[in-house]
């Protein structure tokens, strides 16, 4: 919108008339197309109440404290039946999060290993990596869900057969349950360790950073986090009492209890989901890797860095700047597309804001809390990304 | 499906912000006349009462009420439109204006009569929600299915039913919520659940079609009543009348010993209730707006309301149900029409 139009009046001493001032006409028309929104809106919004009134549908968020009376199938938060609309929302809420940071975060991995392949001299490497692409770009996504759905409940067994290819782990239709330390004080300390631990390797890296700008020798960084990540949550388990009982998960009556289940309908979504992006972004990276130049990577070659820093100092920070604008826009589809999970039963918001508006009749509040939580997160993604695209953007001396 | 939701929504929330606010008071019955036909929502997969059959022919209970009341618009059952829609879209899509009635197994309830800006007609069927299992399983009871994952369609009175008898019962569960029938069906079938819950008369249709039928027992009780009526937009009075009393044409008819047979023969009767019913003697269908000959138009080309059970959804059908509640009231059942006079 602000486009920088060099002023005339700044130019030229002549007076210029009102309608002929760029910088004046922009301001007027703005504040015009303002107006008019304005309006729109206040026409909309009042003509909306007198309707719904007139159709005798109550208005307003009272519903929020009311006891919702249905139940969630899996949620991260303590949630019943007789729990509030609000928490019953609170719910749905975190497990579109749950799906969308996991699922953003395999996607991107995926979908560089990926596009990397697809750039590989192997010729059945590139060429797996190219019919993935193509294959998986051109089937519609709801497809590929019902797809990965109809595989968890298809083909794995009922619980009284489960597959139990680890101890401890059972697999069947009623999802993957897998037997999990017995909550223990120390688990709280091995965290914070592990925080620690993070806090000690960034201290790490600025002091090497800043030691080998000075004096020119490089510390092993990566080496050193790899052994102090791991080696400090260890320490505290130990110091601890080194608790060893373990919550097993066994057959009683119709299900497995104890443990933590991954339901089917999650990881068909998280599957689907995640194999569906990657392919976009595979091709993503694949154009910003071959954004650089092939005389960048030989001129980095001839100074004698090896392969991985080549890709590490030189390919990398050129291509991210390509990577990362289409790459923020697939994380918010991934987001967005989190919403078909009505289809295959997991319990995301949309679902969990559907049963609300059928049970309530709240449509119009519903569809504009569903329009804030996306917007929410698309607007918070797209900010990080921002923020992110600046930091690797290329620094011009 | 999705998409279809949020279309629909967009549509109702367009409709229901650009609509000028005098549009829909009384004035349904003359927009279906002008546009030539009635939109009815339906179920569209449910067996027995609303589903097309193989060559697209829509069939069922519902679609049968629907057909009703294009008879009593019309005279003539064919000028109506069908169209499925998913628990979730049905209110949303008659509140838009997309449909002029919803004969959908719809359970009439105190929040969806007074917040949702509905009306409900008479009760077309008497339900009530039960549970669905594998035979395998060998469960006699719901007050066994402590820890069972249910199947269960998202925005219905079932999903809360099922959350109070649980709770009433102190017994935990896990509920599937899978929004299109087949689907859940499907993943019922597949052993993704224990079992399956919903109105008796809907799994027994979801029975009719499963791959093995009797391996699949409804357990014995009863957890809910389920009165499913036709739903009207609220605030059209003359409407919800019309579609009241196509349905009770059908029940009255049934009274009078009235079939699509013997329609045309006993508009020679001279007995004055049933001169009154068939429009012989006028009076009923000004009242309504509509022609004289409502009733006698619904029962020749639909059927009176025992035809039209035995025909979709009777002891002779695969659901094969009694008329237990939905038998007359003189058979010891609850349906019942007000004199036609």
């Amino acid at each position: 919108m602000q486009q920088q139009v060099p002023s005339i009046s700044q130019t030229t001493e002549a007076k210029t008339s009102f309608w002929h001032d760029p910088d004046r006409l922009a301001v007027f028309y703005q504040a015009l197309a303002l107006a008019v929104v304005i309006l729109v809106g206040y026409y909309l919004f009042t003509n909306t109440l007198t309707n719904l009134e007139r159709q005798n549908i109550a208005t307003g968020f009272g519903f929020f404290g009311k006891e919702a009376a249905f139940e969630i199938g899996e949620s991260l938060i303590s949630y019943s039946a007789a729990d509030t609309y609000a928490r019953a929302l609170l719910a749905g809420v975190l497990n579109t999060l749950k799906v969308a940071v996991i699922g953003v975060i395999l996607t991107v991995v995926l979908g560089t290993i990926v596009g990397i392949a697809r750039l590989s001299s192997n010729w059945l490497v590139s060429r797996t990596a190219a019919v993935y692409t193509e294959v998986l770009q051109d089937i519609p996504v709801l497809l590929q869900l019902f797809f990965w759905y109809a595989v968890f409940y298809e083909i794995l067994p009922s619980p009284r057969q489960a597959v139990n290819p680890f101890p401890g782990v059972f697999l069947s239709n009623r999802g993957m349950v897998v037997g999990v330390p017995e909550a223990h004080p120390v688990h709280i300390w091995m965290l914070t360790a592990f925080v620690a631990g993070c806090i000690v390797v960034w201290m790490l890296r600025r002091w090497a950073r800043k030691r080998q700008e000075e004096t020119g020798r490089i510390f092993p960084v990566f080496r050193t986090s790899v052994a102090v990540l791991p080696a400090l949550p260890a320490l505290a388990w130990v110091i601890g009492g080194a608790p060893t009982a373990m919550d097993v998960p066994e057959l009683r009556g119709f299900n497995f209890v104890g443990g933590i289940n991954f339901s089917p309908e999650f990881a068909a979504l998280l599957l689907g989901l995640v194999l569906y992006t990657a392919a976009f972004v595979a091709e993503i990276v694949r154009a910003g890797i071959q954004s650089v130049s092939h005389g960048q990577t030989e001129a980095a070659m001839s100074l004698g860095l090896r392969p991985g820093k080549v890709l590490q100092l030189v390919i990398l920070p050129q291509a991210l700047r390509v990577i990362v604008p289409p790459l923020t826009s697939q994380m918010l589809n991934l987001t967005k597309n989190s919403s078909l999970a009505v289809a295959i039963g997991y319990p995301d918001f949309v679902s969990v804001a559907n049963t609300t508006i059928n049970q309530t009749g709240q449509a119009i509040e519903g569809i504009a809390m569903i329009m804030a939580v996306y917007l929410f997160f698309s607007l918070t993604t797209s900010a990080f990304m921002n923020w992110y695209n600046k930091k690797v953007k290329l620094v011009e001396r | 499906m999705k998409r279809r939701t949020t279309v629909l929504t967009a549509l109702f929330l367009a409709a229901t912000m650009l609509v000028s606010a005098d549009l829909f008071a009384g004035e349904t019955l003359d927009a279906v006349k002008k546009k030539g036909f009635v939109s009815v929502g339906v179920n569209g997969s449910l067996f027995g009462f609303g589903k097309p059959d193989e060559k697209g022919h829509w069939e069922g209970l519902d679609v049968d009420t629907g057909r009703a009341v294009a008879a009593a618009v019309f005279g003539d059952a064919g000028k109506v439109k069908f169209i499925p829609l998913t628990a979730v879209q049905r209110f949303t899509a008659l509140q838009s204006g997309e449909i002029d009635v919803l004969c959908r197994n719809a359970t009439r309830t105190l929040t969806r009569d007074t917040q949702l800006g509905l009306n409900f007609a008479t009760v077309n069927y008497y339900d009530g929600q039960t549970f669905m299992i594998s035979k395998k399983l060998g469960v006699k009871s719901a007050g066994e299915l402590d820890g069972a994952t249910v199947c269960v369609l998202p925005g219905t009175t079932t999903e809360q039913n099922a959350a109070d008898f649980f709770r009433s019962k102190k017994l935990n569960w896990k509920p599937v919520v899978i929004e299109q029938n087949a689907e859940l069906a499907k993943a019922f079938f597949a052993g993704r659940c224990d079992c399956l819950t919903s109105d008796a008369s809907q799994l027994a249709g979801i029975r009719a079609v499963a791959p093995n039928p009797a391996d699949y027992i409804i357990l014995p009780e009863v957890i809910s009543k389920e009165p499913l009526a036709p739903t009207v937009r609220h605030g059209d009075d003359q409407w919800r009348d019309i579609v009241d009393y196509a349905v009770l044409a059908m029940i009255n008819a049934e009274e009078l010993g009235i079939t699509s047979a013997n329609v045309d023969e006993m508009l020679k009767s001279t007995d004055p209730v049933i001169q009154r019913f068939l429009g012989v003697t006028e009076g009923n269908g000004a009242a309504l707006g509509l022609d004289e000959k409502f009733a006698y138009n619904i029962i020749k080309q639909v059927g009176n309301y025992g035809e039209v059970f035995e025909r979709n959804v009777g002891i002779n059908t695969p659901l094969g149900l009694e008329r237990g509640l939905n038998a007359l009231w003189t058979d010891g059942g609850l349906m019942y029409a007000p004199p036609f006079k």
